[in-house]
């Protein structure tokens, strides 16, 4: 029986808790509450993600365009026209699953990785228009003055509210998703991952559960973009471009897509690496990303998840 | 029994089905009724399975129709024929191994107890309550098969007689009124087989129709009620298990493959 268990969940969400106030004691992390709000921002990403590759057996190499409607829609509805933030968030998840089931419908009923290559050509469209639009995105300097969400006169003004926010955000995603596949639509997705025919058999509706797992991982997307733009307050294309797309599967293939777990691992790990230990390798990081994905998959086909398997079998022998 | 007037629940008219250049079914035209078990026999690249695909809609029918109950089916979808009450298994085993014994039967149970998607997110408390009555519909199930003491085992690590039968298992969670058993006998030992054959005149008992797809003439020839031959995607002779073993197109397309008969034996 697929059951995860709530003792590493609790465990997390106390670190989660806890993390600013050690950070501040230990001398040389202080600064990462704020890489952990990053880390947030992709984990809301890659949980939606994990399901879409792990569960539904679909590539999507558009999470940076959904993550840029969200920040944009935000973006534009607060700094331009003045909207409440979060009805501006809400916005941006409903255009961003509008635009998922466009793009999705026709690529999800084909068989094959049609999604893969659709998202692609999706990805550098949205790109563009990002780059191009320049009255409505501000170009390729992209858009100031995007406020900061309060709530009930409650401003996340400071980096430790906002720390608080994501986090927020980060658990209600991962137990909603958690929920999800432990019951019958997560079951008929796992079949769908272990047999297409004998799905059918089952009367599952395989087209339309790949669609309604690509369109949850939009709508992630999307609302990780909002909290994204309300914390740097400043929003530019190239934070949306290909290679984010790619780098969320590399933190997806990291950490390990068949489980849950994989996709918090990967968004930490690769947080970590590009904001703090890759910074040594300047414009080479790219390699160093290949490098890792490379061993990853020969390696670690689980991720880093699948090592506790691994060492399992070992001792076993 | 067969002087009772039944009703039939499948037919097939007229069915053709080309793959390109290769004609798999010509002209088939046959019908099954409702609450018996119908064996379909021919050698090897007969068209057997093509015709179970072609009824439970993995393709379909280049030409012809085909009506269960009384409702045309050869366009619909795989999912949707599901819906109306057909099931099936497959010659080779399509079980969910990445899943459980019990939870491959939990599937099975899809179209049937349903949930909406943000429901179960939110894990509503109808949630939990339709989990348990899944689970249970499930349990009912694997106790009807006799697999119910295996439930929490992998369904991967089940022996081959075994996961045959969670296969049929999980075919019936879906409530259907006709079942498609592709070759539910093959690759299983004496007793396997025996329990094989049991299982199938009790899923009759229940009033399901069975339709049979089966190279073991021993269990063919015990528990069905009705035979039909194919050969090169014809029928050949269709009747009573006496009446099909007496026929001599069918001895004659048989002779070639009966000392094959014997020697996998």
């Amino acid at each position: 029986m697929l059951r995860i268990r709530t003792f590493p969940i609790v465990t997390f969400a106390l670190f989660i808790i806890l993390f600013p106030w050690v950070a501040r004691i230990i001398p040389g992390i202080g600064h990462y509450p704020d890489l952990m709000i990053f880390a947030g921002i992709y984990c809301l990403m890659t949980i939606g993600l994990s399901l879409l590759m792990g569960y539904a057996g679909q590539i999507s190499l558009g999470q940076a365009a959904f993550f840029g409607i969200g920040a944009y829609v935000s973006g534009i509805l607060t700094a331009t026209y003045g909207l409440n933030p979060w009805l501006g968030m809400v916005i941006g998840m409903i255009v961003a699953a509008l635009v998922a089931v466009i793009v999705g419908v026709p690529s999800l009923k084909l068989h094959g990785h049609y999604l893969a290559m659709a998202t692609l050509a999706f990805g550098i469209i949205v790109f563009i228009i990002f780059n191009e639009e320049v009255e409505l995105t501000g170009g390729p300097d992209g858009m100031t003055g995007i406020p900061v969400l309060s709530l009930f006169g409650f401003a996340f003004d400071s980096l430790e509210k906002y720390y608080y926010l994501v986090w927020v955000f980060v658990f209600a995603a991962f137990i909603f998703t958690i929920n999800l596949i432990q019951s019958r639509s997560g079951r008929a997705l796992r079949a769908i991952h272990a047999s297409q025919a004998a799905s059918n058999a089952m009367g599952i509706n395989v087209p339309r559960f790949k669609i309604m797992v690509f369109v949850y991982s939009a709508i992630l997307a999307a609302l990780a973009g909002s909290l994204y733009a309300h914390y740097l307050n400043f929003i530019n294309p190239t934070t949306f471009d290909l290679f984010f797309s790619i780098k969320l599967l590399i933190m997806i293939a990291l950490g390990g897509m068949h489980e849950i777990w994989g996709a918090i691992i990967g968004a930490f790990l690769v947080t970590f690496l590009s904001f703090e230990w890759l910074h040594f390798f300047e414009e080479f990081e790219v390699i160093v990303y290949g490098f890792i994905l490379l061993v990853v998959t020969i390696f670690l086909p689980h991720g880093l998840v699948g090592i506790p398997h691994i060492i399992k079998d070992w001792l076993r022998r | 029994m067969n002087e009772l007037r039944t009703e039939n629940i499948l037919e097939v008219e007229d069915v053709m089905m080309a793959f390109g250049g290769l004609t798999a079914l010509i002209n088939l035209n046959f019908q099954v009724e409702s609450g018996i078990i119908k064996a379909i026999i021919g050698p090897n690249g007969a068209g057997k399975t093509t015709l179970f695909n072609v009824i439970t809609g993995t393709f379909p029918p280049t030409e012809g129709a085909i009506r269960f109950k009384s409702h045309l089916i050869q366009n619909l979808k795989a999912h949707e024929i599901s819906r109306l009450g057909i099931s099936r298994t497959f010659q080779t085993v399509e079980l969910f191994t990445n899943m459980t014994v019990l939870e491959n039967v939990m599937v099975g149970c899809h179209t049937r107890i349903k949930s909406a998607f943000i429901a179960e997110g939110l894990r509503l408390p109808q949630i939990k309550k339709k989990e348990a009555q899944m689970r249970d519909r499930a349990m009912e199930i694997l106790k009807f098969i006799g697999l119910d003491d295996k439930y929490s085992e992998s369904a991967d690590s089940l022996p081959l007689g075994e996961r045959k039968i969670l296969e049929i298992g999980r075919a019936l969670a879906t409530e259907p009124e006709l079942i498609c058993l592709d070759e539910p006998a093959a690759g299983l030992n004496e007793t396997e087989t025996r329990a094989a054959a049991d299982l199938i005149r009790r899923i009759k008992e229940r009033g399901i129709t069975v339709l049979l797809v089966e190279h073991d003439m021993k269990v063919v020839m015990d528990i069905s009620d009705h035979i039909m031959v194919l050969n090169y995607g014809e029928k050949i002779a269709e009747g009573s298990p006496a009446e099909v073993q007496n026929d001599s197109r069918v001895i004659e397309a048989y002779l070639g493959s009966e000392e094959e008969n014997h020697a996998s034996d």
